[in-house]
């Protein structure tokens, strides 16, 4: 485990990455679940630029459902890398809800530079491996998995 | 991994029994140094393998396996359809046929280096590389289902590409059995504009120096001389790929209750052959490998475009490309009985023979080039197929170096300007959009080639021909 970054005071909502053999895992926490998919999105953008570093100037909204919580984590950060990889943007702050087995999410941010982002990889696709999406205990929710790039 | 946890079956070939629901052995070939350095988790994953319903003979590791997602990378098994057998999408990996191609350019270690800075500036300007690149060929949904139907054959009839290449690419550029249909429509929109780029991570293209030969008549036959260069081209499916094993992953995730399979790992996501499902993913799959190979075919074409303004004899003629990240019906003899068999290779290399009748009539002598893809600094190597091949792995043999270092932990050790720096002292010259990109694939963060190639050798997976060395290298 490397980088942690703290959201500020009024969150308890950080992320951090976790190694994996040829890849790398994304792990988010939050007080609900939808912060967790928020900070493991941002995780995920970590992968690929300093998401500090997007402007918010596009959004993209998604909406899922899935059969259990842990393929919604999936499918969300799927349709990120998707949505990445079709619009040529990046993203740097999520805005994440999550009601039973439907998920609502915004992406915000703007076209990728790579003078200003110089991504670092193209992310292939979020998988199931070291999958978990957790209330580890009352108000502490971690999802994460490994990522392929 | 702990060797102690192994049958030791010879120096480099070593065996693990069935236990719990395994229904094969698993056999990892690899020196006993080379397991030691493995991670835990290949052992989970390849025995986690052995499980699957249909699998034939053993679940096979190659010497440069690593932790994977199901499969290991380095993994190979074989499934009969007769038997219950599977096809599973995380057994073939998100980047669909991925793999290595390389052209002979005749041109000697001098010639390159006399224009090796404009000709590494040439490649990294006009092959699109890293992240959020685009390709010059925009696709409509006609073309793309045109070059889902005919792969490198496409390429070729659109003039991206040689009608002498085919006989030199697996299944002559074009696999039988693509379903352009069963491609989704976000498959398709997320390919649109990213023909005939790289791509990212490891994917790279280089201009390498052949620096020795340790087979005269293989290489002969290949067509590599020592001192003269080679440009070796590693990528995949691109977008394209991606999505269809991400989309079939979580269909065959969901669905495998239903089919009765139980999954040791949920990446391990497969369908009997013999299933509507599968059936789909094997038309989907074939499709995505034919969009490799035309991606492949196009960015050779691209350096052909780029080595003929610096030199007059610039045709690039293509000696072999090879796909690892497959699954692909083939014929072996298993108990004493030839049977079509279903061979997933994950970060593998098919490895056929002398005389096998997929040859092309030139290299049937020889046995099929096996492409080795080394790191920026140690180097690649050229093995070719030996018949032997065929009772270790059904004919199979290792990709790379693979990984020995995450991604973070290379970040942690390495600095990529400082990288750059130090290859650039040893003459090879790195271009990349990403100093990032090129910390994570810095050279100390993979295996040491030599011991991997050598342990297929001793193996017999395959016997080594030449070893060559970058002078120019665009990372993704």
């Amino acid at each position: 485990m490397t980088k942690i970054v703290d959201r500020g005071r009024r969150s308890p909502g950080r992320w951090e990455h976790f190694p994996h053999g040829a890849d790398v895992g994304v792990r988010g926490f939050g007080a609900t679940a939808g912060e967790a998919c928020e900070q493991a999105a941002l995780a995920m953008m970590a992968v690929i630029t300093d998401p500090t570093t997007v402007r918010q100037e596009r959004t993209v909204e998604i909406e899922l459902a899935a059969p259990s919580l842990d393929i919604l984590l999936v499918d969300w950060l799927n349709a990120l890398i998707y949505e990445m990889a079709e619009r040529r943007m990046v993203f740097g702050d999520f805005e994440v809800s999550i009601d039973g087995d439907r998920l609502k999410g915004r992406a915000l941010g703007e076209d990728v530079s790579c003078e200003r982002h110089a991504p670092a990889v193209e992310v292939k696709g979020a998988t199931y491996t070291e999958l978990a999406f957790v209330e580890d205990k009352p108000g502490l929710w971690r999802a994460q998995c490994v990522i392929d790039v | 991994m702990d060797a102690s946890r192994f049958e030791k079956l010879s120096e480099t070939s070593w065996k693990i029994e069935p236990f719990g629901a395994m229904r094969v052995p698993a056999i990892v070939y690899a020196t006993k140094d080379l397991i030691t350095e493995m991670d835990d988790k290949v052992f989970d994953q390849v025995t986690n393998v052995a499980k699957l319903p249909g699998i034939v003979r053993a679940s096979y590791a190659m010497p440069d396996a690593h932790w994977g997602y199901g499969f290991p990378i380095g993994g190979v098994a074989a499934f009969d359809a007769d038997q219950g057998g599977v096809v599973s999408a995380g057994g073939v990996g998100f980047d669909v046929s991925c793999g290595v191609r390389t052209h002979l350019t005749h041109l000697t270690r001098e010639q390159i280096v006399s224009v090796q800075q404009e000709l590494a500036d040439a490649l990294f300007a006009d092959v699109p590389a890293g992240v959020g690149s685009e390709g010059k060929i925009g696709l409509d949904d006609t073309e793309t289902t045109a070059m889902l139907s005919d792969g490198a054959m496409w390429a070729v009839e659109r003039g991206y590409g040689r009608a002498a290449d085919l006989d030199h690419i697996e299944e002559k550029g074009r696999a039988n059995g693509a379903d352009p249909a069963a491609v989704s429509d976000h498959a398709r929109k997320r390919q649109r504009r990213e023909m005939g780029t790289l791509g990212s991570g490891n994917h790279y293209l280089e201009v390498q120096e052949i620096v020795e030969i340790f087979d005269p008549d293989v290489a002969a036959g290949y067509g590599l001389v020592e001192g003269e260069c080679v440009v070796t081209i590693h990528c995949g499916s691109r977008g394209l790929g991606h999505q269809i094993g991400t989309e079939f992953l979580r269909e065959m995730a969901i669905s495998a209750e239903r089919h009765g399979i139980v999954l040791p790992d949920r990446e391990l996501a497969c369908a009997p052959i013999k299933s509507e499902l599968g059936q789909r993913y094997l038309g989907a799959m074939r499709a995505a490998i034919n969009c490799a190979l035309a991606n492949r075919e196009i960015i050779g074409h691209l350096a052909r475009q780029v080595f003929a303004k610096f030199f007059e004899h610039g045709e690039l003629p293509l000696m072999f490309d090879v796909s690892h990240n497959t699954c692909k019906v083939e014929e072996h003899e298993v108990d004493g009985e030839v049977r079509p068999l279903f061979i997933h290779r994950k970060g593998a290399t098919r490895a056929f023979g002398p005389a096998h009748p997929s040859l092309p009539k030139a290299l049937q002598p020889f046995g099929q080039p096996v492409l080795i893809g080394g790191s920026m600094g140690a180097g690649s190597y050229v093995l070719a197929g030996i018949a032997a091949s065929e009772r270790q792995a059904f004919s199979s043999a290792c990709h790379g170096a693979g990984r020995r270092m995450s991604r973070h932990a290379a970040t942690r050790a390495w600095s990529g300007r400082k990288v750059i720096d130090d290859l650039r002292a040893q003459g090879i010259i790195v271009k990349s959009p990403s100093l990032r990109g090129v910390a994570e694939e810095a050279p100390g963060a993979y295996k040491d080639v030599h011991a991997v190639v050598d342990s297929a050798e001793a193996a017999g997976l395959a016997k080594k021909v030449a070893f060559m060395k970058p002078l120019i290298c665009v990372k993704g």
